[in-house]
């Protein structure tokens, strides 16, 4: 099942380097827009991929660049989410650090795609190290002509520039990376209106995953409707897995949507397992956001069929048995693993991501976190599993941007599959304790 | 007190900026806000202080308010003086499953200085942040542009060496 388009040449020495990218198909796909393609044809071709975003939220993307606003001598934008600060994901830096030409070769066929002459890729600023090697990599494209005025010769100009961001989950929104890119606090907008009407400086814009991007460079090359072959009915194409957790092989690794979930745990060509021999408790799927599930229902949907890593396969069932592909952070949990605890983390960082704008976001991460130490500390009684619940329940839907949902799904989730493991802590206060999780460091003697 | 008028980027800084506002549009240079405030952390012993910040207003011509909201917004703007290395250690789910606790207490315990504290020396300063993209090979911390992965005590230790000897402030940019 293993079909590459995006990692195909990842592990050649100098990749890297515009040189080496070049001997290995590099830029071909850029030639072909400029020199056979017109503009639209191209939206057409992702159209017919059946590509959808990549960053978490799955929205086809050809119809997304459809909707872009082409207002006479208004400039577009093209803008690239690399904000990548979900927990349990790290393909986008994997892409970045090893084969960034691939991105910058994507950003200048959708550019050239969408009618953008300027176009940004925003950077997490943790990533500091990344934005130098992509930077280096634009470099090599603007002397090679491959950036700046009438490339390759097609009478096509694009400015491609690389911007930083500042410690901020939420300008991983589009919207709040938006006004995070003007300069201002990472705040969602209200929408409408959507960014294909006015995003940058208000004007139309297309904000796009980096691994949505890259994509474009094999569908541009091969064509929609080879690409569209590749994967499981609405699920096509390749997606870049993040692996983490108690596995034997964490990494990045690109499947053909529609690998089967206990294929991807435990064949050597991926995940390889898990660790120490242990047995599987739990899966999150997709990134923090979305609901954890017991290896039961990750394995197999609740009908009794086994579960494949597809946008459609994992969501069978809805939040009551399934759950959903996101961004593909994937984080496996073995036996020792307190889901309480774990939960308790995800509880503390959706509280210190909260921009504050909405009272029930605001407020609500911070209960959250606050009923979930007590749980930790062993000092929580059962109600406070209902008013856990309760609160939770009081976000969703009530926000101006989907960071609250993404707060209250892992809550509600591990209540879901989990409740007795909160009703043992509360009976049971010293059992959190006595959860004997596996860690490599388990040499430390108590200072 | 250091005044505004004794604040000033060094001349590569200076040029680096220039570089940075050609990014945008004329009309647009707010945008350079972070860029900048990264540039002045960097030049500026790692923090950002009140007469720093109105100096990045005063080149892109906005009020220091502006300034002030934004810098105080992000989690990498530090509005305090920190240690000579900022130790960012990953606490979020997979490095927790991995042992950051561990992690952070035996930092702790090495720089002898509690986690948000300056190390008796000024060496050194833990900070505790949200995942880092480094899931997969964790446990993790980052000291400015640096990623530190799959640690362990040993290569804490060997690390840390390092630094000391090396002896120069950790900067992202
Ligand atoms: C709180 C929050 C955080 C997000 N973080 C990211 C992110 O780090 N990277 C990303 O590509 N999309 C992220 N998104 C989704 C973006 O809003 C947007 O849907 C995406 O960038 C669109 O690109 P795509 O269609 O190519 O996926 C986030 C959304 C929310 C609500
Ligand atoms: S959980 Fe620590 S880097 Fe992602």
């Amino acid at each position: 099942m293993s079909k590459k388009l995006l990692l195909t040449y990842d592990h050649i020495p100098g990749i890297n380097t515009l040189e080496v990218y070049r001997q290995n198909n590099g830029y071909k796909s850029l030639e072909k827009a400029l020199k056979t393609m017109k503009p639209d044809d191209i939206v057409e071709e992702v159209k017919k991929s059946g590509l959808r975003g990549r960053g978490g939220a799955g929205f086809p993307t050809g119809m997304k660049w459809s909707f872009l606003a082409k207002p006479e001598g208004v400039p577009r934008h093209l803008v690239c989410n690399a904000d990548e600060s979900e927990p349990g994901t790290f393909k986008d830096r994997y892409l970045m650090e090893r084969i960034p030409h691939l991105l910058i070769e994507g950003m200048i066929v959708s550019s050239y795609a969408l009618g953008a002459n300027t176009s940004y890729i925003y950077v997490r600023g943790e990533y500091f190290y990344i934005i130098k090697i992509l930077q280096n990599a634009i470099k090599e494209a603007y002397a090679a002509g491959l950036l700046g005025k009438n490339i390759l010769g097609s009478g096509y100009d694009l400015d491609l520039y690389v911007q930083p961001g500042g410690g901020a989950y939420i300008c991983g929104e589009e919207t709040a990376l938006l006004e995070s890119l003007e300069g201002k606090r990472g705040n969602p907008r209200l929408k409408p209106p959507f960014p294909a009407v006015a995003g940058l400086w208000g004007r139309p814009t297309v904000v796009n995953n980096v691994e949505t991007i890259a994509a474009v460079v094999p569908i541009v090359n091969g064509g929609g409707d080879e690409y569209a072959k590749i994967g499981i009915g609405k699920s096509t194409g390749t997606k870049l897995i993040s692996a983490s957790g108690h596995i034997n092989k964490p990494g990045v690794y690109e499947i053909e949507l529609g690998v089967p979930v206990e294929e991807f745990i435990y064949s050597d060509e991926y995940c390889g397992g898990i660790r120490n021999g242990k047995k599987l408790k739990a899966v999150v799927a997709g990134g923090s956001s979305v609901p954890i599930l017991p290896t039961e229902l990750i394995l197999k949907t609740a009908k009794g069929e086994p579960r494949l890593m597809s946008y459609e396969s994992l969501s069978d069932g809805g939040f009551a048995t399934g759950t959903m592909l996101g961004s593909g952070g994937f984080i496996a949990m073995d036996e020792d693993t307190s889901i309480v605890k774990n939960l308790f983390t995800f509880a503390r960082f959706y509280h210190h991501e909260s921009c504050g704008q909405c009272s029930p976001c605001r407020e609500g991460t911070g209960w959250m976190e606050k009923i979930l130490k007590k749980f930790i500390d062993g000092k929580a009684t059962m109600s406070d599993i209902d008013l856990l619940w309760d609160v939770q329940s009081k976000i969703e839907g009530k926000t101006i941007c989907p960071l609250g949902e993404a707060a209250a799904w892992p809550v509600a989730a591990a209540i879901r599959h989990f409740r007795h493991e909160f009703e043992e802590y509360v009976k049971n206060p010293q059992s959190i304790h006595d959860v004997k999780h596996y860690f490599r460091l388990n040499n430390l003697v108590e200072a | 007190m250091t005044t505004t008028t004794e604040i000033k980027f060094s001349d590569s800084a200076q040029q680096q900026v220039q570089e940075i506002l050609n990014q945008y549009p004329a009309d647009k240079s707010k945008s350079a806000l972070l860029p900048l405030l990264h540039l002045a952390q960097a030049e500026f012993d790692g923090w950002l202080s009140a007469p720093v910040m109105d100096y990045v207003a005063s080149i892109l011509n906005i009020q220091p308010i502006e300034v002030y909201e934004v810098a105080s917004f992000y989690s990498m703007f530090n509005l305090k003086p920190v240690g000579k290395y900022l130790i960012e250690v990953c606490q979020t789910s997979s490095c927790w499953m991995n042992g950051s606790e561990d992690i952070v207490r035996y930092l702790e315990r090495t720089i002898q200085a509690e986690t948000g504290q300056i190390s008796p020396d000024g060496m050194f300063q833990i900070k505790t942040v949200e995942c880092l993209g480094s899931c997969g090979t964790a446990p993790m911390f980052q000291i400015g542009d640096k990623f530190y992965e799959n640690l362990t005590f040993e290569k804490i230790d060997t690390i840390l060496d390092d630094l000391r000897k090396e002896n120069k402030r950790s900067r992202y940019v």
